[in-house]
C-alpha cells in the first residue's frame, strides 16, 4: 500500500526529471543573483531610457540614447574597436592555444610543467599589474623597441600606444598574451581526455600528424574550444583595465571601446543615460556572441 | 563527456528578459532618478550674518572629503586638521581622503545621498562643480566671503573661478561655491645642467626660450621633455602656446564670452606645437610616452626643459636638487608680464543640506587663511595667497623661485584658466585633438575648427537656455 503509494508519487514525474524541491536548493543563489545582477541590470535598462546627469531630474528619452549608438560616429566607434579586438581576445588565442595544445600532448618536451605555468602565468596575475608591465614594455624606449633596435630593426620601432595606426593591435597583443594560457590548459586537460584508441586507429589508417590533428583532437576538443570562445569573447568585450591603463582610449579616440565608454560617460562626461544605453547594448552583443558560439561551435539547441 | 554536456541548458537567457521587465517595471512607476535642485534657487548667498563660532556649535563630527593625498598636500592637510580640532575640542574632523579619480567616481553619489559630507572638494568647470549646483547640492558662500573677507584676501581672477551663475548655467561668475586653498601654474623648468652644457642661460624672453630649442638640438640634446600617453599633458603645453599669443582672448573664451576657438592664436598654437614635434624639440613618440615617465626622464637629466604644473615640484625636486629651476613662461620682452595657464586646487565646498554649515565654513577660512599659508609653504606646497613665511623662503631655491613666479603672475593678472573648463566636453574633444596635432594627423586648421564645433554647439545651447530661462 505504502509502496504503491510511492510507486504512484514516483511515477507523476518523468524519470529524469527534476523535482520542484530542487528550485528551494537553488534560491539562496537565485536571490543573490537577482539583487546584485538582475535588480542592476534592470535599473541600466531604465536608465538608459533617460537623460540623466547623476545628478538633477531625469527627463525620457525614449529610443534616443539606443539610436545615438548608430547615428554617432563616437559610439560606434568603440563596438567596431572591440570587434576588431576579438581576433586578439579571442581567435588567436584560441588558434595559438590550439597548436601549443597540439604540440605538447604530442612532444615530450623537457620541462613541461615549467612551460604550462609559465604560459598560464598572464592568467593569474590581475590585469592591472599587466596593464602596467605592458604600457612599460610598450613604451617609445621600452623593452620592445630596445629589443627591435638590438637586432637591427629599429625601422620598426614606434610609439606603439601612441601611433594612431599600431595602438589597437597592440593593446590587442597584449589581450593575446593574456588568453593563451588559459586557452592552452583547456585544450591540455581535453586533450587527455581523448581516447588513445582513436589516435592507434588512426595511426593504423595512415594518418599523418596534421590529419590526425585534424580528424581526431579537433573534434575532441569542440566543447573546450566552445568554453575557451565563450570565456575570451566575454573578457574581451568586457576589456575596460587594460585599455584604462594603457591608452585611455588614444591617442585620439582610436582605441576606445564600450566598456571604457561606460565609466567614461557615467563618471566623467556626466551622461549617465547613454552610458547605461552602451552598457546594454554590450551586454545584448556579449549575448548573442556567446549564443551563437554555443550553437554553431559547441553544436548545442539553445 | 556526454554527461557533462546535459542538463543546464534551459534557464540560460532567462535573465535578459526577467531584468528587462524589471526595467520595464521601474519605467511604468514613474520613479525618476535625481534630485529637483529646488535647494539651488531658494538658497540665496549663504545664511550668516556674522562670524560664526564653532564653539558654540556643540559636540560636532564634521565629514570632510578630499583628494589631496600626495606628499605635501597631505601632511599640510593633516596638521591643519590637528590644530583645527585642538583649536575647538567639541569639533571632531572625520577626513575621507581619496585619489582625484576616486573622488570623482564616488562623489557624486555621496553628495546626493541623504547623509552627504559637510566639505568636499569639487573639481571647478561644467561636469562637478557646475552639475552639483544646478542640482541645489552646494551652500553659496558669499556671505562667508563678506564675513572673513575672502573677497578682499584672493585676486578676483582665482575667486570668479570658483563662482557659479545662480541659474547655474554659467561658469565662472555669480554666486561663490567654494574657495581653494592651494595656487598652481604651468610653469617652464629648466635643468641648469644641460643648459650651461649648450652655452644657453635661462631664457628671459619667450624669444630666447625658442631660439634656444634649435641650439639645444644641435647639440644633441633634447630641448623640451614631454610625454602625452595620458592626453592631458598637451593640454597644458598648447595652453602656454596659446596664452603667449592671446591671453585675454583666451581667459574670455574659456569663460564663455569670447569669440571661441576658430582664429589665428589657436591654428598658430596648434602649428607651433606640431612644429616642435617635427623639428625634434619634443621627444619622438611622445604620443606614446606616460606624464610621470617623462618627468623621471627629465629629472634624470633627458630633456632641457618641462612645462608643466607647480604641483610636479617636490617630485622633480627630490632627485635633481640645485640643478633644478623654475620660472614662469618667459614674457615676450624682459622683464614685461608672464603669462601662462593656471589657477587653483579644487575648491573646498560646503554641501547645502549639512547640518554644521557655521562650522563648515570656520573650517574653510581656517584652512586658506595666513598661518595656514604658512604651514602649506613649510610642506612645500604653493599656497593660493602665500604669507609670512612664503618671504623667508630662499628666493634663489627652488622653491623660492615658484612663489616668485606665483606672484608676478597673480601681481600682473597672467593667469589663464585651464582651456578644458570651456564645455562639459572640451577635455575630451581638447585632449585627443591635440594627439593628432602632436603626430601630425591633424592639421591646425581641422584642430581649430575641432575645437570651435564643439564649442560653439555649446555656446548655442547654453544662449538658448538663458533665453527661455528669461532674463534673472
Amino acid at each position: 500500500m505504502r509502496l504503491a503509494a510511492l510507486t504512484r508519487a514516483y511515477r507523476r514525474r518523468a524519470p529524469g526529471e527534476p523535482r520542484a524541491i530542487g528550485y528551494l536548493y537553488i534560491l539562496p543563489a537565485l536571490i543573490v543573483y537577482a539583487v546584485f545582477l538582475l535588480y542592476p541590470f534592470g535599473q541600466s535598462v531604465w536608465l538608459s531610457f533617460v537623460n540623466w546627469d547623476g545628478l538633477t531630474v531625469a527627463t525620457p528619452a525614449g529610443f534616443d540614447n539606443y539610436r545615438a549608438l548608430f547615428t554617432d560616429a563616437s559610439l560606434r566607434a568603440p563596438f567596431l574597436h572591440a570587434l576588431l579586438l576579438l581576433l586578439f581576445y579571442a581567435a588567436l588565442p584560441v588558434a595559438i592555444g590550439l597548436l601549443l595544445a597540439a604540440v605538447m600532448s604530442r612532444a615530450r618536451v623537457r620541462g613541461m610543467t615549467f612551460f604550462r605555468t609559465v604560459l598560464f602565468l598572464p592568467q593569474v596575475l590581475a590585469l592591472i599589474v599587466v596593464g602596467v608591465a605592458w604600457r612599460s614594455i610598450l613604451a617609445p624606449d621600452g623593452l620592445l623597441n630596445d629589443a627591435l633596435r638590438a637586432v637591427g630593426l629599429g625601422g620598426l620601432a614606434r610609439p606603439w600606444l601612441g601611433d594612431y595606426t599600431w595602438a589597437l593591435p597592440a593593446v590587442g597583443v597584449v589581450g593575446t598574451w593574456v588568453g593563451t594560457g588559459l586557452c592552452m590548459v583547456l585544450f591540455l586537460a581535453g586533450a587527455q581526455r581523448i581516447p588513445r584508441e582513436l589516435y592507434e586507429a588512426a595511426r593504423m589508417d595512415g594518418a599523418g600528424p596534421l590529419r590526425e590533428f585534424r580528424t581526431v583532437t579537433l573534434p575532441g576538443l569542440r566543447p573546450q574550444i566552445a568554453v575557451a570562445l565563450t570565456l575570451t569573447i566575454v573578457a574581451g568585450l568586457r576589456n575596460f583595465d587594460l585599455i584604462y591603463i594603457t591608452t585611455g582610449g588614444g591617442p585620439g579616440n582610436a582605441t576606445s571601446v564600450p566598456a571604457y565608454e561606460v565609466y567614461h560617460r557615467a563618471f566623467e562626461t556626466n551622461q549617465v543615460g547613454s552610458a547605461a544605453a552602451v552598457g546594454v547594448a554590450l551586454t545584448v552583443l556579449i549575448f548573442v556572441l556567446t549564443v551563437t558560439v554555443s550553437r554553431l561551435v559547441e553544436g548545442r539547441r539553445a | 563527456m556526454e554527461l557533462a554536456r546535459t542538463g543546464a541548458r534551459r534557464p540560460r537567457g532567462r535573465a535578459v528578459p526577467a531584468a528587462l521587465a524589471i526595467g520595464v517595471v521601474l519605467l511604468a512607476a514613474g520613479c525618476v532618478p535625481g534630485t529637483d535642485g529646488s535647494g539651488a534657487a531658494g538658497a540665496g548667498t549663504g545664511a550668516a550674518t556674522a562670524i560664526p563660532d564653532p564653539a558654540k556649535a556643540g559636540k560636532t563630527t564634521l565629514t570632510v572629503w578630499d583628494q589631496e593625498i600626495r606628499g605635501g598636500t597631505n601632511g599640510e592637510i593633516q596638521q591643519l586638521n590637528r590644530e583645527f580640532e585642538r583649536k575647538y575640542p567639541n569639533v571632531r574632523i572625520k577626513r575621507v581622503a581619496r585619489s582625484f579619480t576616486d573622488l570623482k567616481t564616488t562623489l557624486k553619489l555621496a553628495v546626493s545621498g541623504n547623509h552627504p559630507p559637510d566639505v568636499i572638494q569639487a573639481n571647478q568647470g561644467y561636469p562637478d562643480m557646475v552639475a552639483f549646483v544646478r542640482a541645489g547640492l552646494l551652500a553659496p558662500l558669499d556671505n562667508y566671503a563678506g564675513i572673513y573677507d575672502w573677497n578682499t584676501r584672493y585676486p578676483a581672477t582665482l575667486l570668479n573661478l570658483n563662482r557659479v551663475s545662480a541659474d547655474g548655467d554659467d561658469f565662472g561668475r555669480g554666486r561663490l561655491y567654494g574657495i581653494s586653498q592651494t595656487g598652481e601654474y604651468i610653469g617652464l623648468y629648466y635643468n641648469k645642467g644641460v643648459l650651461k652644457r649648450a652655452g644657453l642661460q635661462p631664457p628671459r624672453t619667450w624669444g630666447e626660450f625658442t631660439d634656444g630649442l634649435a641650439r639645444l638640438k644641435d647639440r644633441g640634446e633634447l630641448p623640451i621633455q614631454f610625454g602625452n600617453l595620458d592626453k592631458y599633458p598637451a593640454i597644458h603645453t598648447f595652453g602656454v602656446l596659446h596664452d603667449q599669443l592671446g591671453a585675454a582672448g583666451a581667459r574670455d573664451t574659456v569663460l564663455g564670452r569670447g569669440d571661441g576657438f576658430d582664429n589665428a592664436a589657436t591654428k598658430d598654437a596648434a602649428a607651433t606645437l606640431a612644429d616642435w614635434a617635427k623639428r625634434g624639440y619634443l621627444p619622438g613618440g611622445a604620443n606614446g610616452l606616460g606624464y610621470d615617465d617623462a618627468a623621471k626622464k627629465f629629472a634624470s637629466g633627458d630633456g632641457a626643459y618641462l612645462l608643466t604644473g607647480t604641483w610636479q615640484l617636490a617630485d622633480l625636486k627630490k632627485p635633481m636638487g640645485d640643478r633644478l629651476g623654475i620660472m614662469p613662461p618667459p614674457p615676450a620682452k624682459a622683464g614685461g608680464d608672464p603669462v601662462t595657464t593656471g589657477g587653483q586646487g579644487l575648491a573646498w565646498s560646503i554641501t547645502s543640506r549639512s547640518r554644521h554649515p557655521e562650522v563648515a565654513a570656520a573650517y574653510l577660512d581656517f584652512l586658506t587663511d595666513a598661518h595656514a599659508a604658512d604651514v602649506m609653504t613649510r610642506h612645500g606646497v604653493l599656497p593660493a595667497v602665500p604669507a609670512r613665511a612664503a618671504a623667508g623662503v630662499s628666493p634663489d631655491s627652488v622653491d623660492g623661485q615658484m612663489i616668485a613666479g606665483w606672484k608676478r603672475l597673480s601681481a600682473a593678472d597672467g593667469l589663464v584658466p585651464y582651456l578644458d573648463y570651456s564645455t562639459p566636453t572640451f577635455y575630451d574633444t581638447l585632449s585627443a585633438a591635440l594627439q593628432g596635432v602632436v603626430s601630425g594627423k591633424t592639421s591646425p586648421d581641422s584642430f581649430a575648427a575641432t575645437l570651435q564645433k564643439d564649442y560653439g554647439a555649446f555656446m548655442k545651447k547654453q544662449r538658448e537656455q538663458h533665453t527661455s530661462a528669461g532674463p534673472r
